[in-house]
């Protein structure tokens, strides 16, 4: 009987501690974006927002939802609580992806088709500068002490490194082709950068811009030019490294320690965008050609469940 | 003293030092008679190829100037009736060591082969035929222009996939026609479908847009078309003479695919998918117009040579030509793959696009046709097929 109780309480406590997060998913052609509540790993809610949505991610206070909504020119503000568009930013032309500052006041926007990363003033709604960078400017991330931010350019195969504080260009280097996402760990000394036609992930010293690792993957049965690095997640303790794997339909688990490839998952069509969950127990692929989103339990290391969303799902962020 | 010399020493090498190393890059085109579209919404091109490889070089120079590396292009026309020798002694005499071939077969064979292009790499971006691949290949040539054999294997594969088996042959007057329909042949056999029946093109080209040409068009192309029941017409017009016809006028409510219709190509004005939307309003912006797949060829010629020099950190011709043509090179040619040459032949392997008037409809390699090595190679001759011995 004791038994029982412990493992009903144990069940209880696990569905709430599943319980708290929520997944967003942009939908690349449906101009949507979807919510999966964590705690049923079901589609509760579609929000319509502006034409070609992709790039997403959350306000500092983890109330607001910003999405790029590249045909339009702008980035959507939704409102978490109603799951109402309640507004938009400017961010320059045709914008992809972008990332907070940990100021919780700037936005960095990748202009795809303008060679330029903005930098916007969210309270004040305007375009501080631009920064020129190369041609099509798309991964961005920053750096969690806030030093600075990192641009690269698909086209001109570059990573860029930007002052966060004197908005300038601090250095240019040569990665594998077509770098589609930039990512810095925990601790702000690397620096993560994925080509999705080489099928690589690089990693740097974030001082230095030495080369530190040269991950490749390698799937059976799938042919190295289908093999093609998109998303990056590092896990926030600094253990981990996850790297979807484009048309490969893979997800791979990475030591970030070692940088060894630990395991693949199989996972929806086409793989863009991964999200951690808060707790980092769990990730989520938004799969682009399948049109679904899969759920990976890395404790257990399964994919635990698939859920259908929008077509095209492309950029996906998960709040507490 | 000896403090002085080093100190003018530096003076004297300083310059170089700031200098960038550069690449110079030729393309050669040939003088062609001007081409009047059949359609109204087409437009006469003059700049065909040359304008892909202007931003090719555009394009080289964005990662060029952060490695410290310039490109520029040397833009040659061989005159009609000129000899390409006299061109290439110019390009020798320049020290170009890369010649985008904007050429026919035969003007691409002389020229690579005359003796002042032994230390040169020609990067073949118009001519679409299979001998220059084959049984005329030459060392100093790689080519970026698809073969017609993998334009037609392509084709069959999206055939194949919509089990399109029945196939009707139309072929045109020149001789890339025969090649054309030749390679369709080939392409059906390789590939499961079959030919179930054959016609030739033989009225006089373009006059339909004279006042009610459409009249003679309606009666003859029906008269042309009644032949046994097929899945598809399958037109092979190179020089785009009669193929738009076609489309709304045969016997048969059938699609049209090849040539026309439903075409195959390396490019298409239609393409925006894996990133291209960002190339195509590039070329548009710097050309005026929508690029094509004779564009594309010398653009991705120009690119492939930018991509290996920037790898290597390399302006040495043959540093960069060996690693062009080596395992590690994949250029970014917005079709979803990287795309390298194969070894045998020098052909770019590169998914072809299977497009429609208005929108894209599909790309080749179709699912399922597996290969050991690339599925790229699925698409044209094999390492074993390959009758290059150069």
């Amino acid at each position: 009987m004791q038994a029982l109780i412990v493992f009903v309480i144990g069940l209880a406590f696990v569905a709430q501690a599943a319980s708290a997060e929520t997944a967003y998913i942009s939908n690349e052609q449906d101009n949507t974006v979807s919510v999966i509540d964590g705690s049923t790993l079901s589609l509760v809610a579609t929000i319509p927002v502006g034409r070609r949505p992709r790039g997403i991610g959350l306000s500092a206070d983890k109330q607001k939802l910003y999405v790029a909504v590249g045909d339009d020119n702008r980035i959507d503000v939704v409102d978490l609580k109603t799951r109402r568009l309640e507004g938009s930013l400017p961010s320059g032309e045709d914008p992809e992806l972008f990332v907070l500052h940990p100021d919780g006041r700037r936005l960095f926007v990748a202009n795809e088709n303008d060679n330029l990363v903005s930098v916007l003033d969210i309270p004040e709604r305007r375009i501080m500068t631009e920064v020129s960078v190369g041609v099509e400017p798309e991964g961005m991330g920053v750096s969690p002490d806030g030093r600075f931010v990192v641009n690269t350019s698909e086209t001109t195969s570059m990573l860029h490194v930007i002052d966060a504080k004197t908005l300038e260009l601090v250095d240019n280097v040569l990665v594998g082709t077509r770098p589609r996402v930039a990512q810095v760990s925990a601790d702000s000394k690397q620096i993560w950068v994925s080509s999705e036609l080489r099928g690589t992930v690089e990693v740097f010293d974030a001082d230095t811009r030495e080369p530190l690792a040269k991950v490749g993957f390698q799937v059976p049965g799938i042919a190295r030019e289908l093999i093609q690095a998109v998303g990056i997640q590092l896990a926030p303790d600094g253990s981990r490294a996850y790297v979807a794997l484009g048309p490969a339909n893979r997800v791979a688990e990475v030591d970030a320690k070692t940088f060894e490839v630990v395991c693949t998952y199989l996972v929806g069509q086409r793989v863009w965008h991964i999200a951690l969950s808060p707790d980092g127990k769990r990730l989520y692929t938004a799969n682009g050609n399948s049109s679904d989103v899969s759920i990976i339990d890395l404790e257990s290391q399964e994919v635990v469940k698939t859920v259908g969303v929008g077509r095209s799902p492309w950029g996906i962020v998960v709040a507490p | 003293m000896r403090a002085i010399l080093v100190f003018l020493g530096m003076l004297l090498t300083a310059p170089a030092w700031a200098e960038d190393a550069t690449v110079t890059i030729a393309v050669v085109s040939q003088e062609r008679d001007p081409v009047q579209p059949v359609s109204p919404l087409d437009r006469e091109v003059n700049d065909e190829g040359v304008a892909g490889a202007r931003l090719g070089i555009a394009d080289n120079g964005t990662t060029g100037k952060f490695m410290g590396q310039r490109f520029t292009l040397v833009e040659q026309m061989i005159p009609k009736g000129g000899n390409p020798a006299d061109t290439i002694r110019l390009i020798a005499a320049k020290g170009i060591r890369f010649v985008v071939a904007d050429l026919d077969a035969s003007v691409l064979q002389a020229a690579a082969s005359d003796p002042q292009a032994r230390g040169m790499l020609f990067l073949n971006s118009r001519a679409p035929d299979d001998e220059l691949r084959n049984e005329s290949c030459l060392a100093n040539v790689v080519h970026t222009a698809p073969s017609r054999a993998m334009l037609a294997d392509a084709l069959a594969q999206y055939l194949m996939a919509k089990r399109w088996r029945k196939w009707f042959l139309v072929t045109g007057n020149t001789p890339g026609d025969k090649l054309r329909a030749e390679a369709y042949r080939r392409a059906a056999k390789r590939f499961g479908a079959e030919v179930v029946a054959e016609k030739e093109w033989t009225f006089k080209p373009g006059h339909a847009r004279t006042d009610t040409g459409h009249v003679t068009l309606q009666s003859e192309i029906p008269a042309l078309t009644q032949v046994r029941d097929h899945d598809v017409l399958i037109v092979a017009d190179e020089a785009s003479e009669f193929g738009d016809y076609l489309p709304g006028r045969t016997a048969l409510p059938r699609p049209v695919a090849g040539t026309h219709g439903l075409v195959t190509t390396a490019w298409s004005a239609v393409s925006e998918q894996w990133g291209a939307t960002q190339l195509q309003a590039r070329f548009e912006k710097m050309a005026g117009r929508r690029m094509n797949a004779v564009d594309y060829a010398a653009w991705a010629a120009v690119r492939a040579v930018g991509e290996a020099a920037i790898r290597t950190r390399s302006t040495d011709p043959s540093v960069v030509v060996a690693y062009l043509r080596g395992p590690d090179f994949a250029l970014s040619g917005f079709k979803g793959q990287g795309q390298s040459f194969r070894p045998w032949g020098g052909q770019m392997r590169q998914p072809i696009l299977i497009a429609g008037p208005r929108l894209l409809v599909s790309v080749s390699p179709q699912a399922g046709y597996l290969h050991q090595g690339s599925e790229l190679d699925t698409l044209g001759a094999d390492r074993e097929e390959s009758r290059c011995r150069p």
